[in-house]
């Protein structure tokens, strides 16, 4: 899937996965995509109620190999 | 769109519950809150500096600092202290699971933009002062912290 940045957020533990994807989302445009990577297994929860509140778009996210990523599209 | 708000008052002055403190703090940060914690009590000494200060202090008050924790890396744990072996263990595995220390989550907070507060009243009534604690921090008394409360989204007590 097509992203404009891709934040690299693996091997690190809660809450700096979200605290990293916030400060990506600040550096891109609104309707932009970025591409978050993470090996928190509690970040599906984290991201999706992150996303939420923000008014951002979860477009899509996998998981392989225990790494999840997700695609979130700025508001 | 008017920022949510979230308080956190940091009585407790033990590593683990000021890192759980701090990690919701960071995380209420990135969800675009207005944070603010307020250190009371044993929470202050979250905001001490680790190097000693010469400051001018009454036996009491002396006595006091050399008790508690200089600093937020010196805390003991609410559980299985150990006598200090325990915090020595917790690092340990944080470090393999690569979570923050608490020195950094604080560092962090600042970064972002969260306002530390310390009361005033138990600063005095345990001898602790100004330049003893961290830099770019508010001080303030009840009435701040009620201030932000009354309007906070989320307010917790740790």
């Amino acid at each position: 899937m097509h992203a404009d940045k891709v934040l690299d957020a693996k091997g690190l533990a809660c809450p700096m996965p979200i605290v990293k994807t916030k400060k990506a989302m600040d550096d891109i445009a609104s309707g932009e995509v970025l591409e978050v990577q993470t090996t928190d297994s509690g970040a599906k929860s984290d991201l999706t109620a992150w996303a939420k509140a923000g008014g951002h778009e979860l477009r899509a996210d996998t998981e392989e190999n225990g790494v999840y990523t997700f695609w979130i599209r700025k508001k | 769109m008017e920022k949510k708000k979230t308080t956190i008052v940091l009585f407790s002055g033990e590593y683990d519950k000021a890192m759980a403190a701090y990690i919701i703090a960071n995380g209420a940060a990135a969800y675009d809150h207005e944070v603010t914690i307020f250190h009371t009590f044993w929470g202050l000494n979250a905001l001490r500096k680790d190097a000693q200060v010469p400051v001018k202090k009454t036996f009491m008050e002396k006595m006091f600092g050399k008790m508690m924790p200089r600093g937020a890396d010196k805390m003991g744990l609410s559980k299985m202290n150990f006598a200090g072996m325990g915090p020595k263990m917790i690092k340990q595995v944080m470090k393999k699971h690569n979570a923050m220390p608490l020195p950094d989550l604080i560092e962090m907070a600042q970064e972002q933009g969260v306002n530390l507060v310390s009361c005033t009243m138990t600063m005095d009534l345990l001898g602790l002062q100004k330049e003893e604690l961290l830099d770019d921090i508010e001080y303030a008394g009840v009435a701040a912290y009620l201030g932000e409360a009354s309007e906070g989204n989320v307010n917790l007590f740790i």
